[in-house]
This record gives C-alpha cells, sequence and structure tokens, in this order.
C-alpha cells in the first residue's frame, strides 16, 4: 500500500491552508464552552451522577459541532482536485485508486483524532478537582472516534462526486443529518420498517457509547457504515473509467 | 515503444476515438495533431492509463495499459494540457511529493529535484508558492513533474498553448533536446510547431487517424502547387496580366486593395520553379511599389480539407 505520499499532502494542505486551524479554534471554543456549561449545571444542580450523566451531555453536545465542522473538513477532499484539475495527474501516478482514497480519508481522520485529542484536557482538568472514572470515558471516546469516522467517510464520498466544495459541505451534511433522525418518524411508519430505522439510526448506536457500552453490534454498525461508503467511493472515482473526466 | 491497435473509446454515446492504430519507436518525437475535439487528449490518457479504452489494445514500453497500469505508470511522464498544479504548494514541496508519487527513494529524490529544478530553469523559485507563478514557470514546473522520474515515454498535452512566443521557442528548443533518450508524444493544433519539433505527425480528424508521415511529406504531398501572397502599388489589371507572364505562374486571383493604390494578389505556380526573382525584377522595370511578399503556407485547416477530399473520392 503506498498511500503515504498522499497522506502527507493531504495532511500538509490542511495545516498550511489554515483551514485545519480555523476548524480547530470553533470547535475548541464551542466544546470548552459546553463542557463549562454542563459542568456547571451539575455542579448547580446535582441529579444525575458525574460519571454518566457529563460525559453523557458533553460528548452529546460535541457531536453536534461535528455536524457541520466534519463536512468543512472533508469537502475539499476530492472536489479540489477535481476543480483544480490535478486529479488527472494524481490518476496518472502509480498509485491505486485504493491508495488515493486510503491517503486522503487517514489524513482527515488524523486531522479529526487532533481536534478530539485536545478535549482530553477537560477530564484532565476535572480529575485534579474530582475523581473521575476511566471506563465510561474510554468508551465515550471510542464513540467519538467511530461516529467522526463515519462522518468523514460519508463526506469523502459525497466529495467525490461533485467539484464544487459548497456542494459537498451541505449535501454531506444532509446525510449525515438524516442518518441522525432516520428513526423519529416511528409514529408514521408501521412497526417493522421502524425497526430496521432504528438499526440505521447514529443515535441508536451512539447513544450506548456514552452510557458507558461497548457492544460489539454498535462497533460492528460504525465499521460497516465506513466500509459502506469508502466502498461507494472508490466505485465513483472508478467511474472516469467509462464516464469520462467528470 | 508504444504499440497501439484498434483503440476504441466511447464515453456513454459519444465518440472519442476509434480504431486508432500506430506505432511508435523508441526515440522518436511523434506529434498528434488535430482540432480541438478530434481525440488526441483522448488517446493521452488512454496511454496515461487514466482510463481504460472501451476496446482494443495500447502497450507503453512494454506493458498492457489495462492489465499492468502501474507499471506503464512508473514508467512515464505525463503533462496535461492546463498544468494543473497545486497552488498552496511550494515548488520543491511539490517536486517532493511527485517524487514520492512515483515511488523515488530518497537520496534518489533529493538529488533527482535539484537537477531537474535546473534543467527546467525553475531553480530561483524553488522557495515560491506554485499558485503566484507565471505561466511560463507553471509550465516549466509541469515538465518538471513529468521529466522527475527519468521516464522512458513522455506525454505533452499542447505544451506550448497560452505562452509567449519567446516561451513558446524556449519550451520547443527544452523539449527538442530531450529527445534521444526518450521517446516522446505531443499534441498541438499548429502545424508548424510539429514539422518543427516531431520526426513524425499522426493527424487524428473526428476521433479517427487521417494521416501518418514525416512533416515533410505530408505538405509536399498535400501542397500540389506554391502559393505567394504579395501587394503592389501600381494598377490593378495591369499588374494582374504582367504577373500571369511569369514562368511557372498557374494562376493570379486578386484579393482586392489593401490600402488606397495597394492591391493584394494571390499568386499560384508551379512547385519547382522560384518565381520570386522574376516577380521583384518585374516589379523594379515597371517602377511599381512592392508593399509584401510571402509564401503562404498550408494550413492545419487545409490539410484537413485536402485529407477528407482524398478520402472521398
Amino acid at each position: 500500500m503506498n498511500f503515504y505520499p498522499i497522506f502527507k499532502k493531504e495532511l500538509r494542505s490542511y495545516f498550511t491552508s489554515l483551514i485545519a486551524y480555523v476548524i480547530l479554534a470553533v470547535f475548541l471554543v464551542l466544546a470548552g464552552y459546553y463542557f463549562y456549561t454542563d459542568l456547571a449545571l451539575f455542579v448547580l444542580w446535582g441529579g444525575a451522577s458525574v460519571q454518566e450523566g457529563l460525559w453523557q451531555y458533553l460528548f452529546h453536545d460535541i457531536r453536534l459541532i461535528l455536524l457541520f465542522t466534519i463536512p468543512l473538513l472533508t469537502m475539499r477532499l476530492f472536489s479540489e482536485e477535481k476543480k483544480l484539475g490535478t486529479i488527472e495527474l494524481l490518476f496518472t501516478y502509480p498509485f491505486r485508486d485504493i491508495e488515493i482514497l486510503l491517503g486522503k480519508y487517514l489524513a482527515c481522520l488524523t486531522v479529526f483524532s487532533i481536534m478530539l485529542g485536545f478535549t482530553v484536557l477537560y477530564p484532565i482538568l476535572l480529575a485534579i478537582v474530582y475523581q473521575v472514572e476511566l471506563g465510561p470515558l474510554v468508551a465515550s471516546y471510542l464513540g467519538m472516534f467511530l461516529l467522526g469516522s463515519a462522518f468523514i467517510s460519508c463526506g469523502i464520498m459525497v466529495s467525490s462526486l461533485t467539484e464544487n466544495q459548497i456542494v459537498a459541505a451541505l449535501v454531506t451534511s444532509g446525510i449525515i443529518i438524516t442518518f441522525w433522525f432516520i428513526d423519529w418518524n416511528e409514529a408514521a411508519v408501521s412497526p417493522s420498517v421502524a425497526v430496521v430505522l432504528h438499526h440505521l439510526s447514529f443515535f441508536e448506536h451512539f447513544y450506548n457509547f456514552v452510557r458507558g457500552v461497548i457492544d460489539t453490534k454498535d462497533i460492528i454498525y460504525f465499521i460497516l457504515f465506513n466500509f459502506f461508503f469508502l466502498f461507494l467511493t472508490l466505485r465513483s472515482l472508478e467511474s472516469r473509467r467509462w464516464r469520462g473526466l467528470r | 515503444m508504444i504499440e497501439v491497435e484498434n483503440l476504441t473509446k466511447f464515453y456513454g454515446e459519444i465518440r472519442g476515438i476509434e480504431d486508432v492504430s500506430f506505432s511508435i519507436g523508441k526515440g522518436e518525437i511523434t506529434g498528434f495533431l488535430g482540432p480541438n475535439g478530434s481525440g488526441k487528449t483522448t488517446t493521452m490518457r488512454i496511454l496515461t492509463c487514466f482510463f481504460p479504452p472501451t476496446s482494443g489494445r495500447a502497450k507503453v514500453a512494454g506493458y498492457d495499459v489495462i492489465k499492468n497500469p502501474i507499471e506503464v505508470r512508473r514508467r512515464i511522464g505525463y503533462m496535461p494540457e492546463t498544468v494543473p498544479l497545486y497552488p498552496d504548494m511550494k515548488v520543491t514541496t511539490y517536486l517532493t511529493f511527485v517524487a514520492e508519487a512515483k515511488r523515488m527513494g530518497k537520496r534518489e529524490r533529493k538529488k533527482k529535484i535539484g537537477e531537474i529544478m535546473e534543467q527546467c530553469g525553475i531553480l530561483k523559485v524553488s522557495q515560491r508558492l506554485v499558485g503566484n507563478l507565471s505561466k511560463g514557470y507553471r509550465q516549466r514546473v509541469g515538465l518538471a513533474q513529468a521529466l522527475i522520474n527519468d521516464p522512458e515515454v513522455l506525454i505533452l498535452d499542447e505544451p506550448t498553448i497560452g505562452l509567449d512566443p519567446k516561451q513558446v521557442v524556449e519550451i520547443r528548443q527544452f523539449i527538442k533536446n530531450l529527445a534521444g533518450e526518450r521517446t516522446i508524444i505531443l499534441s498541438t493544433h499548429v502545424l508548424s510547431e510539429a514539422s518543427m519539433t516531431c520526426d513524425r505527425v499522426i493527424i487524428i480528424h473526428e476521433g479517427k487517424i487521417a494521416a501518418v508521415d514525416t512533416p515533410e511529406n505530408l505538405t509536399d504531398k498535400l501542397q500540389k502547387t506554391s502559393k505567394t501572397l504579395v501587394q503592389i502599388e501600381g494598377i490593378q489589371q495591369e499588374i494582374k496580366d504582367k504577373l500571369k507572364t511569369i514562368k511557372g505562374v498557374i494562376n493570379v486571383l486578386e484579393k482586392g486593395e489593401a490600402s488606397p493604390g495597394v492591391f493584394s494578389y494571390e499568386v499560384e505556380s508551379d512547385k519547382e520553379k522560384e518565381i520570386s526573382g522574376e516577380l521583384s525584377y518585374m516589379v523594379y522595370s515597371n517602377k511599381w511599389k512592392l508593399v509584401e511578399m510571402r509564401a503562404i503556407k498550408l494550413s492545419l485547416e487545409n490539410i484537413f480539407i485536402e485529407l477528407t477530399k482524398e478520402e472521398r473520392t
């Protein structure tokens, strides 16, 4: 697998074009604000335990930030290359399509991991004044990482379909929101359909992680979600074989 | 070095190229000549393994483009028509990425990048962002990325388009100097460019090969008579009649009045006969004024008209 040159190029591109810094800054300001308010809520009103309750609140809030920041990270991955025409050269270098895809996917995943990595500061800070249990936190971070990777694979797929970055970002958000709320119409559909939709929904699977439960079925869901969208992306890249350039 | 057999490419219903066959030997410079949309770029994209043909076979450097695309790609250098580059990368960073992409070793990479920047004359812009370079420098960076892995086959799509005349001459000379070690294919829609740089010309028209020959043979074959354009100040009818009496002149066409008192004529004459001497003497002895005299070269458009004419008969 010769994806390292692409990985390096994409990572450098994120950090030389300021995108990564801007997104990181917005993400951390919002995440920090959520941590502060969620913590204040528990301190003032108590109620649910900090061990489960606080992290549940915090990660549910952080996922909202990801809803619009991840599409901004993924939108340029293929769209920009299409717009610039550089994709023509890229496809004539000795790469296989899957190597190009993996390089880009892993670069984006790395930027996301850096974003998430900074938030580890919050439990560390809290641990100074209060006892923090590790278990639920690990589960929450695993869930967060898997959720982010699912957003990224979806974003890459959309980015490979258009040369317009704004379209790519918007459509990605649209798809993510659909998968998020797909089981909200339980009342309107027949029970059997509702069950299927329930299992397809992000929320159902993500909820277990932030409650501190690591279930293989949820892990498999997110991994399959990644595979599915990366597979679609490969198909979309291969479409140049019969369609021409764009 | 390059063998192409019955290559056909359809984009859905639209034909890119149809039944194209040719072969190119090692060290040759071959020009693809054709108007826009004739299938030059399509052929190049198949040879560079950007996409596979709909049917037919193509072999580059001994490897099949469908079965062994990675091996083919390792042995070619390609410069697309628009020279797409990443604007936010420095020239050296970009070339390092390309060298890595072409799977060159670390030590080889360092040495080669320095060499290639010197060869392409981009050393002094090596630390600048690609996005801030002028068109001429971008073209050189494009050539550098194609050449960096010492490819056996170099494929250049319209390498001189959009450059100013001085740069055009430089790039052409540069390409000529590369020949010998490398097999080069370049596409162009300028006939004179093909005849200046190429050993052989493949004319593509509407997705099919219209002719394959050396540029000289092609012009000779198609140009049965030579044509000269003259502008003379004098009396219109008198000039025409006298021009007709020059030995070797077949026909004289009036081309109207260029400026007050100055008339243009297209003089068609025998290819073997040189008429300029006699013509200028005639101007002198009649006390006319010669404003302009030049040979009319066969243009690409005329070649296509001629070639398609021959096909019909």
